[in-house]
């Protein structure tokens, strides 16, 4: 079979010992970021970006798999021994995980994550790679109308469904797709958003945009809010699972597995709903309904499977159509850019020997994840104790060096710092950073498809829709725009249906607060940067919602 | 007057409790408890949580002592929060514990204690634990 012999080729480049070494660094540098609440795998990448410059891209893609595997792993130890999500997809996680710590049942919680993390996680990778060439197959029949379509509907998809707010989604992807623009443009020639300055003309790296984003912007942002009240790691010794234990759990990883994996692979999947919708479904099967809220170890397998085959699932849009659903994938497709390479339906048959020991070494990094993650979780929570100033100072320092080192401009310096301070009103305005990021990413690629279309059909609108894939795209697009007014306008007739029939959309119907969507109401925040609170809603249920803070956990 | 006892939780945190009520107990006076952080760090071990101050307060009441439990998190050191207090509060006495720590410790770490020792202008009582 093609995709064995391709997968095996792969497993020998990435098991040569620099590969295995690059892939080791990897995941523990994602774990460790993945740990510490505010630092994610995508502002790891975009830091190591500029550092990795000097490799050869296979091992560099090796490393990164690695950070963005680690960070999904990682996050679940904060939630679990700390109720302080590392990661937004931990959110969940939290709920259940803590309460088994507080019961003392820290070591189960702890090892039905990192064992549901590995299964999941390898599954998933399994289906990215059976997947991945049968999505290609279909996408190098695609034109250019049609991949423009499927790109719009990744920006909306993101910007719209999740995130708590679609005002804020739409006007942080506005940032993004203005920052996309400054440049000269490809096909005329015109400066565009340059203000005169010729140091403007190429653009602005997307490297320096990532960094200042997501590094500059979080470290102002913690020094802004670095005083609260610490708290204690609840103390657990070395990860392990009984018989009970193991019979409660493989079920839900599998059930996990099979929510994480399509939402992953989704435009505007993310993590973050399938954890909850595993969460609920569990609730709802389990047999010991009665424990969950107290602590049920369910509770804590599927949403953890979910997140990382979600992971895995991510990988394959960037894969095969060179489509980013998230934060880090956005920063990876920056990456393969930078390195000259280019993302795409073709980067099967180009790059091959790279995307298949890239994912070789995802089963690789798995495997790691789980030897590293059962004995040393409560080494890990230790990072925890570091002082935040000298991580952050570090941070800054990485940053600031990338930066600089990309072009070697002192310019790039006051760019790095002003969208540092962009990056920073946004948190303090809670603006999500995916759209934007998003955005930056994808707006040039979206407008070289747009105007590729444009010029195959001479002008005419009428060539954004001469493929029936397009149409069924802009569909779904539709769809998402309009469900939320529906939604809305069911919501207030319901009432009046309800009680007398009083004028017709009373202003105090209007007034009334509603949510965007549906799933817009799930823990949504997908950036790991992401600061409000996150109200995880637990429908159908006696017990009340509970609130979880994503960072800031402030005693009184 | 008032005295001050640096309270943290580990052995030498309560020695230097236990030693506080005593004083407090045979002088009739006020005392006062300080557990600080600089509340830079996500998770600070010395910071005492809420079970731990419950327990110390109803420890104080039941013991009928005229006491108040500080937890100021300020980005200040344990010592200078500790000599802040003292001052603010006019102490006749200062409690601390005394854990033992390699001279390299010292040399990296600092000492909150010898700190206190220096700089106090009141009398400093130092236990160790057990």
């Amino acid at each position: 079979m093609d995709v064995w012999s391709s997968l095996m080729d792969g497993f020998a480049t990435a098991l040569t010992p620099m590969n295995f070494l690059y892939a080791v660094i990897g995941v523990l540098l994602g774990t460790a970021v993945g740990v510490l609440p505010g630092l994610g795998p995508a502002m790891t990448v975009a830091l190591l970006l500029p550092v990795t410059y000097a490799l050869e891209p296979t091992s560099a893609f090796i490393m990164f798999a690695g950070i963005y595997y680690g960070g999904m792993y990682g996050g679940s130890t904060t939630s679990i021994l700390l109720n302080t999500p590392g990661e937004s997809s931990s959110v969940v996680t939290a709920i259940e995980g803590n309460k088994m710590a507080k019961a003392g049942r820290a070591a189960q919680a702890l090892a039905t994550a990192a064992i549901g993390s590995f299964v999941a996680g390898t599954i998933g990778t399994a289906l990215l790679a059976v997947f991945a060439p049968i999505v290609v197959e279909f996408a190098v029949s695609l034109g250019a109308p049609s991949y423009f379509a499927i790109m719009v509907l990744a920006l909306l998809a993101v910007t719209a469904v999740l995130g708590s707010s679609r005002l804020r989604g739409f006007a942080s992807l506005g940032l993004g797709l203005a920052i996309g623009l400054v440049g000269i443009d490809s096909v005329t020639g015109q400066r565009r958003l340059t203000f005169g300055q010729p140091l403007l003309a190429d653009g602005l790296d997307i490297v320096v945009v990532a960094v200042a984003i997501f590094a500059v912007g979080e470290a102002l942002w913690v020094a802004a809010h670095l005083r609260r009240n610490p708290l204690h790691v609840i103390p657990v010794g070395r990860p392990w699972m009984g018989r009970k234990d193991w019979g409660r759990s493989w079920k839900p990883w599998l059930r996990g597995t099979a929510f994480g994996f399509p939402f992953g692979a989704l435009p505007a999947g993310g993590a973050e709903i399938p954890t909850f919708l595993s969460y609920v479904t569990e609730k709802r099967l389990s047999k010991h309904p009665e424990e969950f809220g107290k602590g049920a170890i369910e509770g804590v397998a599927g949403p953890e499977a979910a997140n990382n085959a979600a992971a895995a699932g991510t990988l394959t849009p960037l894969l095969a159509l060179g489509l980013p659903t998230n934060a880090t994938a956005a920063v990876m497709l920056a990456a393969f850019t930078t390195y000259g390479i280019q993302p795409g339906p073709q980067l099967f048959s180009s790059q091959g020997p790279l995307v298949w020991a890239l994912i070789a070494s995802l089963f690789i990094g798995n495997l790691l994840l789980l030897l590293i993650n059962l004995p040393l979780a409560p080494l890990w929570a230790k990072l925890l104790q570091l002082p935040r100033p000298y991580l952050y100072a570090g941070i800054l320092f990485f940053a600031t060096l990338g930066a600089y080192s990309v072009n070697l401009q002192a310019f790039d310096l006051v760019v790095l710092l002003v969208l540092g301070a962009l990056g920073f009103m946004m948190r303090r305005f809670g603006l999500p950073v995916l759209p934007l990021i998003l955005g930056v990413i994808l707006g040039p690629r979206i407008e070289g498809q747009l105007r590729k279309t444009l010029q195959l059909s001479a002008g005419d609108p009428a060539g954004l829709f001469s493929e029936p894939i397009a149409i069924v795209v802009y569909i779904i697009v539709a769809l998402i725009l309009v469900w939320p007014f529906v939604l809305k306008l069911i919501r207030r007739n319901r009432p009046q249906a309800a009680g007398a029939p009083s004028a017709p959309a009373a202003p105090s119907g209007s007034s009334a607060p509603s949510g965007s969507s549906a799933p817009a109401e799930l823990p949504g925040r997908q950036e790991p940067a992401a600061r409000t609170e996150t109200t995880v809603h637990a429908p159908g249920s006696g017990h009340e919602d509970r609130t979880v803070r994503s960072d800031k956990k402030e005693t009184p | 007057m008032t005295i001050v006892v640096g309270y943290v939780p580990t052995p030498e945190g309560e020695a230097a409790l236990t030693q506080a009520i005593t004083e407090a107990r045979k002088s009739n006076t006020r005392l006062l408890v300080i557990n600080s952080s600089r509340g830079d760090a996500l998770v600070d071990n010395r910071y005492a949580q809420e079970p731990d101050i419950q327990s110390i307060e109803d420890r104080l009441a039941t013991q009928g002592i005229d006491h108040e439990i500080k937890q100021p998190v300020r980005g200040h050191d344990a010592a200078a929060e500790v000599l802040d207090a003292a001052e603010e509060h006019n102490a006749e006495l200062i409690v601390i514990g005394l854990r033992r720590r390699t001279p390299v410790g010292k040399l990296i770490m600092g000492s909150v204690s010898q700190r206190i020792l220096l700089e106090a202008d009141c009398p400093v009582l130092a236990v160790k634990a057990g």
